[in-house]
């Protein structure tokens, strides 16, 4: 209720700001970013917005015959702990009705994307997500009926994104607990898009490759402890226990109940769960050498070539290694600014096609283009296991080559 | 037959809780008539401080006997915490209002809900913190079958206790006889000589120090504390206030007894979605056949 009156201040602030607005300067063009910068999330996308910080800073605040201005707005409030509909549509709003925005960076959340796609769309403003998932965000068919359409009334594309989707992590989880000789599992959701889109696409692969699935629920997220749930759970007794959700949605309370329950399966989560504040609201003993994270894309250590040069950058200038993010801030940022160089004007609709257009990026997570629906041609996902408290690197897991569409 | 056992027992104990926290509810509107929304989060507020005497004495590291020490002592401190709190809270925001019509200490409790809510946010910050695992998870009971460990134990050893105390409380002490006069009626209990201000503050502390104890037990048990957890469990503990009726001592027992197992039932049989639905249906279908709630007319004496 708290976080519902805020943002309707911040509504109403920013409209008053666009009735008075001012002519857009012909010499100034400005990136924004829209992450959930307090709550349980912050660790991520503090992450995340020294990447694109470094980003901007490397093309000394000047992108072709513009100058460069950075502004890192925030789709979460105090009292809801984590993202808002309300805050990232206003955050939208904002960035569509300042003139010298071209370009908006965002966002964490798929369910926040959802909130702000269609209302950027309208303004042909291009989206570059840095770590989104949702498959329905993208792409035909994958998603709920009428997605991707509703998410672009115009009809014309406006959102890339440089993390590969859910439709590889999900049925890669998988194929990695089948080759582990994990013969039976229970799946758990917390019911939003990106949680319950992932846990889906698991299952569905566990039928295909003969992984015997015990159930399928989606919890409630707003819940406190799962200490039925777990007891069933525990007699149904199963190898491994898969949850489709994040660190916000329960992923620690879940793993806590797991181990006082008495059930010693495996503990699997996707990307939404690999961040430090995971592994301190579960406790490190619960998730000690039993818990499995997947993650789009290769972790800061084992990135080569100009991902390499990017984290010994980040850690000379922030003394410490960058989380997994990072590195995908850094890569959005980037994107951006090539389709700002290359249309060399401020037109919207231009600078999006430009983005949409790269086929051969050249940047630190490899070489990478995007295909017609504005997804990456990465494939690369990543297992890392948790080991003193901390993620640790366990296997690279390669979906193959697939032929970017022209 | 093992595994409905096993869900009696979670519902049973999840159940304890609940009831708990309930009767913070039904005792202060036993004897004022108002529904106290900040108990939730006053709730919150002792769990705060419980974390952060854990986490100040590194209670985490002793052993055995130091531990159940320690969480004797911080339930003793938990619970004056919030007693003392709610007695101020009383006299600082609900006394001068005791004649005033009733919605206006009704909104003034969703504000102080509100006030103890940034409190915690303040101190706590937004993220969901963990409680540290003070007693061992290991099974009590003999062979991998039924699951009862130290935590569940413990949640029962606090909670009997402390609801036999307040029974006799308020059935057999001077004390109790007059908070059962004040719920009757306050202005002839003030005839006979009762000082009813003084009977109202000790009310207030005994539902706070019962919060007070939930706290702690709550964080010892579900080992994860925020903000925002007063109003979750406000909600159930005030839901089940009102299904064993509100104002009844033993109603807020068997009412909380009653959502916990149907809890833990639904997410048995159901499915885990539902049990939120499910509480509250069954709520609707008593109070519609029975409106007074299941202990709420037999009972007399109300506090």
């Amino acid at each position: 209720m708290v976080g519902w009156k805020y943002t309707s201040w911040a509504l109403a602030a920013c409209l008053l700001g666009a009735v008075g607005c001012r002519p857009a300067d012909p010499t100034l063009v400005k990136i924004v970013s829209s992450l959930p910068r307090t709550g349980s999330a912050k660790q991520q996308s503090d992450t995340l917005v020294r990447g694109i910080r470094m980003a901007i800073e490397e093309a000394e605040g000047r992108v072709g015959p513009f100058r460069l201005e950075y502004l890192d707005l925030d789709d979460s409030t105090a009292a809801a702990g984590q993202w808002t509909s309300e805050a990232e549509a206003a955050n939208a709003r904002r960035a569509l009705q300042d003139p010298d925005v071209v370009a908006y960076i965002g966002t964490f959340n798929s369910g926040a994307a959802k909130v702000s796609m269609p209302i950027l769309n309208l303004g042909d403003l291009l989206m570059v997500s840095p770590a989104n998932t949702a498959v329905g965000l993208t792409k035909p068919g994958l998603g709920a009926p009428g997605e991707p359409g509703v998410y672009r009334p115009t009809g014309r594309l406006n959102y890339v994104r440089v993390v590969p989707a859910d439709d590889l992590q999900g049925p890669l989880s998988a194929d990695w607990a089948k080759n582990r000789g994990i013969k039976r599992v229970s799946i758990l959701d917390d019911n939003e898009v990106y949680g319950k889109g992932i846990a889906d696409l698991f299952d569905e692969r566990c039928r295909e490759i003969g992984i015997e699935v015990l159930g399928h629920d989606s919890i409630d997220a707003k819940a406190q402890e799962f200490k039925s749930l777990m007891a069933s759970i525990k007699a149904a007794n199963p190898d491994l226990v898969y949850f489709g959700g994040t660190t916000q949605s329960k992923g620690g309370q879940l793993a806590k109940d797991m181990v006082s329950a008495g059930i010693t399966a495996l503990f699997m989560v996707p990307d939404g769960c690999r961040e430090q504040v995971f592994i301190d609201s579960a406790g490190a003993a619960n998730l000690e050498g039993r818990c499995f994270v997947t993650f789009g894309g290769l972790p800061p250590e084992k990135l080569t070539g100009k991902g390499s040069e990017f984290v010994e950058r980040y850690r000379r200038k922030y003394g410490e290694l960058p989380e997994a993010y990072a590195v995908y801030g850094y890569e959005a940022a980037c994107v951006a600014l090539r389709a700002i160089r290359e249309a060399g004007t401020k037109d919207r609709r231009a600078i999006t096609d430009k983005a949409l257009a790269i086929r051969d990026f050249d940047g630190a997570l490899g070489r990478w283009g995007f295909d017609s629906n504005g997804d990456t041609s990465m494939r690369t996902l990543t297992v890392s296991g948790v080991k003193d408290g901390a993620f640790r690197f366990e296997e690279i897991l390669d979906a193959g080559d697939e032929v970017v569409a022209p | 037959m093992q595994f409905f056992l096993q869900q009696c027992l979670i519902g049973i104990t999840n159940g304890a809780l609940v009831a708990l926290v309930a009767l913070g509810y039904t005792m202060v509107y036993g004897i004022i008539r108002l529904i106290n929304f900040a108990h939730g989060d006053l709730i919150m507020l002792g769990a705060c401080l419980a974390l952060t005497l854990v986490s100040a004495f590194g209670l985490a590291g002793g052993g055995m006997v130091t531990t159940w020490c320690g969480v004797v002592l911080l339930v003793l401190l938990c619970g004056l915490f919030c007693g003392g709190l709610n007695v101020a809270v009383d006299r600082i925001v609900y006394r001068p209002l005791r004649n005033a019509p009733k919605l206006a200490p009704l909104v003034s409790a969703i504000g102080v809900s509100f006030i103890f809510m940034n409190i915690g946010l303040f101190w706590l910050g937004p993220a969901d913190r963990s409680f540290p695992e003070l007693l061992p998870a290991a099974n009590l009971l003999a062979g991998d079958g039924l699951q009862f460990t130290a935590k569940d134990l413990l949640v029962l050893v606090v909670v009997i206790p402390l609801m036999v105390a307040l029974s006799l409380l308020v059935k057999s002490t001077r004390l109790g006889k007059a908070m059962r006069a004040v719920s009757q009626d306050p202005t002839a209990a003030a005839l006979v000589g009762i000082d009813v201000d003084r009977v109202i503050a000790f009310t207030f502390f005994v539902g706070g120090f019962l919060g007070g104890a939930a706290s702690v037990i709550y964080g010892l048990y579900i080992n994860t504390i925020s903000f925002q957890m007063g109003f979750q469990n406000g909600l159930y503990a005030f839901t089940a206030a009102v299904l064993g009726g509100i104002g009844s001592i033993p109603g807020a027992v068997v009412g909380g007894l009653v959502i916990g197992l149907v809890r833990s039932l639904s997410s048995a049989y159901v499915g885990e979605r539902w049990t939120g639905a499910i509480v509250f249906v069954i709520l609707i279908v008593i109070l519609v056949f029975r409106p007074e709630g299941l202990l709420g007319r037999g009972t007399k004496e109300k506090v």
